[in-house]
Parts: structure tokens; sequence; C-alpha cells
């Protein structure tokens, strides 16, 4: 990884909130050789390379993303590992999960190994794959899947693309099942979902847009909770946008189902009105649901029903997003924005602070098996950011590639000061 | 977070509330469709001169672009521009440009070097004229002559031109809208129109699977059972149904529909005596109406086409008002900045 070569540094005066149920304290937190070498007054009394005066500002562990498109390697056009990555480290992510839909599609060790090296190279936060469960995204075949895990993929999915039909998604689980790997699933019934690409509700009936009904959403859900109840895999369903799938995934949790899942920040802020005027920016996929849905997902993060909430970063070229909304591409440019999105719901107190963070670092952490918690001797992996300052996505400022970013123009709350991966700093607002 | 307050209305109004494009008639306030109505009622008058032109688009330029083919509509639109002394530039774009893979933001680029004061656009994509709204030179005003499912805010018009010729008045009037609106963008634009205009009622009647979700929402009542919907309606519309219908499993045959919803005589009865029946056209004679309904007293169908140049006249020369008034705006505070 690349990244500044400072050996320790003393982050002082910050709160600090690790994601989990503890109340946040003013800390001191001293990063040295890549871990967390003292907190507290052990810090204090520390001497460092650098010291980071944090006051004001809240210290996290780094951001976790389940859904990050990098489109490295085959789209160029839309992004790559060093701009998409450097994008995410400013929006405090230390860890991306990249989407197998790539072009190649990473269904093979070589792409992995592709990946991880031109991450290794070009990236100062960690890219974890994912790799895809069937050969060429197809939905047909199963792809290498224990081959792909020894390369290094951290779950498998199927990109935002269907599997052909519940025999094969049941095998791909039942495989799965025998070499313990995670799949990761957005679940969509392509037959109901047909050319929608918008919630087949209200604003779709005045503007006359292809709807996506929410039935595409839950009965995928109830076949995928079903399928795994009786594989025995574990499931993560990835951006749920309904209500009741939320409310179908606690059942399965309630009786044991090994199931967990995720929400797009964006469909904890934003409904279906945001489509009115044929805003194509909103065109995303699942779509933008009912206000309802909002809440019920809302609900699910708050008790623990949802553990991460995710990018789903998907940066496009311009032309992508500039035509009638029906010939444009699905996807937000969101990773810069995520924690403003969230600072916003905080504000309004649809969650607190804590289950943003959680939600943000802890909970998909654990999806992936791993723990971000700060404590001493932790890997240094940290975010501090100011959630009084307020910035503006504008086009000059974006180091994604993406420009479709939400809210534009808006003064949005939250600045990332500094993000540190494995203690050194992949990330630092510049001054002024 | 919601967006902005009907951004249609925005987009399509000055300031001042005057027209500059013309995309939808969600938002547009009942003092503006009736002044519609009021201009294209004085331009009726045009087309019964032996000189049918007056000069209120003289040396502009205005281009029907096409991007799905249609005659009737663009044949009145052409007139409509000629009888305002437009220079008028037809282009069927469903079988150029766009189909050799052209971006329409590319095509758009390449006409606006045209230097045309008008676009009068139909697309298969709902919000196409938006989009295009939102991106050509300010001046240039927007017809939507259909897009997608969306809206078709001229024969809505037309329509409601003819129905206030026959009835007088919108206060108090059940209008019925028959068939496949799930698909429809003129009852779409119908709907919002007579509900704009006042009408006691407004039933869409058709089987489930014709309609869209939530479509009570679009400010109607629902009917699936045609005798009940055909009571005491004073205006029955009858919509075109397509034949790629069946295929898509939303109905089973054009003879069951036929005997369900296709409007003949025996149905007729049970409306008021003295409904008048609609159609935008073309008419499918026995899918969806009989030929006798269709030929009948009580059809207005005729008087619709004649009306659609005179609203089509009021809407193009109402909106290039606006971009003019605009342009002079723009003017003068650029003299004082």
């Amino acid at each position: 990884m690349m990244a500044s070569p400072t050996n320790s540094i003393l982050i002082i005066g910050g709160q600090l909130m690790d994601g989990t149920d503890g109340a946040p304290r003013t800390t001191a937190v001293l990063v040295r050789d890549g871990r967390v070498a003292a907190l507290g007054e052990a810090a204090e009394a520390a001497t460092a390379d650098r010291v980071v005066n944090a006051t004001g500002c809240v210290v996290t562990p780094g951001f976790v993303d389940l859904s990050c498109n990098l489109r490295e390697p085959g789209n160029g056009q839309k992004g790559n590992i060093a701009s998409e990555t450097r994008a995410a480290a400013r929006g405090g992510f230390t860890t991306v999960c990249a989407s197998p839909q790539t072009s190649p599609v990473n269904d093979s060790g070589a792409v992995t190994h592709l990946i991880r090296d031109v991450a290794a190279a070009r990236s100062a936060i960690r890219v974890l794959p994912v790799g895809a469960v069937t050969r060429g995204l197809e939905g047909d075949m199963l792809s290498d899947m224990a081959g792909l895990r020894a390369a290094g993929c951290v779950a498998l999915g199927n990109g935002s693309l269907p599997v052909r039909n519940a025999r094969i998604l049941r095998r791909c689980m039942a495989y799965a099942r025998t070499f313990d790997i995670t799949l990761m699933f957005s679940p969509e019934n392509q037959a109901l979902a047909a050319d929608g690409y918008a919630h087949d509700g209200v604003v779709a009936a005045r503007l006359g847009l292809l709807g996506i009904p929410e039935v595409a959403e839950t009965s995928a859900v109830m076949e995928m909770l079903l399928l795994a109840e009786e594989t025995g895999v574990r499931l993560h369903l990835s951006q749920l946008s309904s209500a009741r799938s939320v409310a179908m995934v606690a059942d399965a949790r309630a009786r044991g189902v090994a199931v967990t899942a995720d929400v797009a920040m964006h469909q904890l802020l934003f409904t279906e009105d945001a489509l009115a005027g044929f805003d194509s920016r909103y065109h995303v996929r699942p779509p933008l649901r009912t206000e309802a849905d909002r809440q019920g997902l809302l609900a699910g993060v708050r008790d623990g029903v949802i553990s991460a909430i995710v990018s789903q970063h998907q940066p496009h070229d311009s032309a992508a997003k500039q035509a009638p909304i029906g010939h444009t591409e699905p996807g937000l440019s969101t990773v810069e924005s995520v924690l403003s999105m969230g600072l916003i719901l905080v504000e309004r107190g649809e969650l607190t602070l804590a289950q943003l963070v959680g939600a943000l670092s802890h909970g998909p952490a654990t999806v992936i098996g791993g723990d971000s918690r700060l404590a001493e001797g932790a890997v240094a992996d940290l975010c501090v950011f100011d959630p009084q300052a307020t910035w503006q996505p504008d086009d000059a400022s974006l180091l994604s590639a993406g420009r479709h970013v939400p809210l534009p123009g808006r003064a949005l709350p939250g600045v990332v000061r500094l993000t540190l991966c494995d203690g050194r700093i992949a990330w630092e607002q510049p001054a002024g | 977070m919601t967006a902005q307050d009907s951004p249609s209305r925005s987009l399509q109004l000055t300031r001042d509330g005057q027209l500059k494009h013309f995309l939808t008639l969600d938002g547009l306030d009942r003092s503006l469709l009736t002044d519609i109505l009021d201009t294209a009622d004085s331009f009726i008058e045009v087309g019964e001169r032996s000189i049918k032109k007056v000069p209120l688009l003289r040396g502009r330029t205005v281009v029907n672009l096409f991007f799905e083919s249609s005659t009737r509509t663009r044949s009145t639109f052409e007139l409509a521009a000629k009888r305002l002394s437009a220079d008028v530039l037809n282009l069927d774009i469903s079988t150029s440009a766009t189909s050799k893979g052209e971006s329409l933001s590319d095509t758009l680029l390449n006409l606006e070097a045209m230097a045309s004061d008008m676009f009068v656009v139909r697309h298969a994509q709902s919000g196409a004229p938006h989009f295009i709204a939102e991106s050509v030179t300010p001046g240039v005003a927007i017809i939507n002559a259909g897009d997608g499912r969306h809206a078709h805010p001229t024969q809505a018009m037309l329509d409601m031109l003819t129905i206030r010729q026959r009835k007088g008045s919108f206060e108090g009037l059940r209008v019925g809208i028959v068939g496949d609106i799930l698909h429809s963008r003129v009852a779409r634009s119908q709907i919002c129109a007579l509900n704009t205009l006042g009408a006691a009622e407004v039933r869409v009647i058709a089987p489930a699977t014709l309609l869209p979700q939530d479509a009570e929402s679009l400010g109607c009542k629902v009917e699936y059972d045609m005798a009940r919907g055909m009571k005491d309606l004073d205006v029955v519309i009858m919509l075109r149904l397509q034949r790629e219908r069946m295929e898509g499993a939303l109905l089973p045959s054009e003879r069951e529909f036929y005997r369900l919803y296709g409007l003949s005589q025996d149905k007729l009865a049970l409306a008021r005596p003295d409904c008048i029946v609609m159609h935008p056209g073309p008419i499918n004679r026995g899918v969806e109406i009989e030929s006798a309904v269709a030929d009948g007293p009580q059809s207005v169908i005729l008087n619709q086409v004649t009306n659609g140049i005179a609203v089509r006249m009021a809407v193009m020369s109402m909106a290039m008002g606006g971009q003019m008034a605009e342009r002079s705006q723009r003017q003068a505070e650029g003299e004082r900045a």
C-alpha cells in the first residue's frame, strides 16, 4: 500500500466512538507501526512524530464498505482503483469490498490477483475483492469458489445480476456452504423487475416510468432465505429497499438463519419522490421506494437487523447519466458523501451517531469476519471527522470520476480530516 | 428527502407564470389551461378564413423532432406552425441519427446549430422532452408531442376543447376513460386536465393488468366493470388498444377485450343520453369501439382532429411568447449588470 511514511501519530482531543455501544469519550489515540499503540492517558504521555489536534472531531474505526464499484479492470471511463479508493479514503473508508462486476468479471484467481496487485500499487486503503459466484456472472455455472477464496476473495456474489433459477441458486449455496464461504446477493426477481427502472408506485404512475414492483425484491428475499435456511450457507443480502424485506430478514434471524443484510445510504435518505422531474441522478437499483419503506429500513438499522450501511458507489461517465431517464444507467457516485448523508439522518434524529458509526464500521466488518474495534494492539484503521464542518460536493472538488453525486450544490455536514489505514495517512483534508 | 416542489412547473413557466415550454399539464393551474382553450378558440376562426395564416411566428424556425413515427400528430403540428407563419423542418429521427448510435445529447447539439426557435418532440422514453428542455440553449421552446407513457398534453387539451364546445363547461361532468390506461400518455394528461379544470369525477375503466400501480393516485376512480363504469357518464373516452398487449400476457384476446370493454351501442346506452364519445385515434373498429358508435351521432371523434390544429397553434404561440418575454428580461438584466 502506498502512503505517507509516518511512523507514529498522536491524535488528541477527539471524541472516540468505536462503533459498538460504548459511549463516546474524549481520548488520545497513539498510532505506531501500523497499530493502535496506546489509548487515553498512556497515549497522552507518549511522544510522536506527528500530533493531530482533533478537538471538535469524532475519532472512529475506519469505515468498511461492503459494496463499492471501483470499475477496474475494464471500465476506465467510469473510474479506476486509484481514483475510487482515493475518493473512498476521503469519505473515511479504510476497507472497500470491490464488486465482481468488472470486465473481465472477477470469476477467477487471476482477476482477483490483478485487482489485489493494482490495489497494492495504487490504493492507500484496503481493497477486498468480492468474487463472482457464477462464471462470468452469467448465473448458469458455478465459478471456482474455493479457488477464488484462496486467491483472496472475501465473499462471493453475483453483482447486480440474477442467478438463472432457484435450482442453480440452491447449488451455489450448497457448494459455498461446503467451504464456509459467505454469499452476497442483491435480491431481485428478474421476471418481475423486467424493464423497470423506478419503484412501481405513485411517482412511476404519474410520470409514466416503467416500474419495478416491491414484490420483485420481497419474493427474491423469501426464496433466498428459504434456500439459505435449507443449505445452511452464510447469506448476506445486499442493498435492501423495502420494509417488508427487513421484516422477513428479522423473522429468519429469529429462527436462527445465518443471514445478515445491508442497505445503501441513499435508501435511508431519499424516496421515489426524488425522481420527480425525471431526475436521472436518482435512478438507482434497487429503486428508491416509499416513505414507509425508508422508515422500515431506518428501523432495521436502529435495531440491528440491517448490520451495515453501504455506499453502493457506482461512478459513471457523464454520458451514462445524460439521457432520458429510461436510457440512463443506474447508480449514484456516493463514496465521498456517505458520511454526510448519515450525519443528515443524525441531525434529524433518525439515527444516533453511534448507530451511524456502528453501521459504517463494526457492523460491516463482522459480516466479512473482521473486527474493527479500536483497542490497544488493533490495526490502526481509523477516521477522524468534524461533524460540524460542511463541504459542498461540486465537480472540481470531487475525487471520484463519477460526478453524479447526491445533493449537488448543497452544503453537507461532515468533513473527514484524516483517514489512517494500517497507521498510514490515506487521506488528510488540506489545511485552509 | 424529497426534491423540490413540482419541478415540472418551474421548468415550463417563466418567473411571471407564462408558458415557455409545454411538457406536461401536471403543475399548470386552471387559469393557464383556460387561457390555452380560449386562445385555441380564437384560432379556430383562422382555419375558417380563405387565407389561413397569422404572422405570430413569422421568421421563427420550428423543428418537428419525431423520434417515434406519427403521421397525424406531426401533420397537425406542421399545419399549426405554418398557419402561424413559421418555417418548419420535419425530422424523422426514428430512421436516422439515433438508430446509428448517436446519443440524444449529440443529436441536439447538431440541431441547435440550425438556430431553431422551437422543438416539437415526440419520443418513446417518458421524460425525454424534460431532458431536452433542461439541456437546450435558453430561448428555445420545447413542445411535448408525446413522450413514452408520460404525457401527451396537446392531445389532452384538444380533447378538453372538444368537451368544452359540447358541454359548455367542466362543472359537474363525469368522464370515463376506457382501456389501456397503463401504457397511455394520453390518459395521464387527460386525467390531469380534467381534474384541474374542475370535472366532478374521472373514472378509469379497465382490467387490473391495464392499470398502473396506485392508479387512484392519478386523481381518478377505478372501475373494473364497464356497465357500472358507464353509468351517468357525460363523456366517454376510448383509448387505442395495441396488439402487443396480448403477447405480454396483459389480455387474453381482442375478442374478450371487446366483449368486456369495447364500446358498443348497448354499453353506450348505459351512459347519459347526451354522453359524447371521444377517441384520440387512430381507432380500431371492432376492438375498442363498434363502428356504429364511432360514426354515430354521439361521436365527436372528427371534431377532435379539427381542434388539434387550433390547440397546437395556441400552445406554440404562447410558449414562444414566454420565451420572448424571458429573452427581453435577460437582456434588460444584462444591461443593468
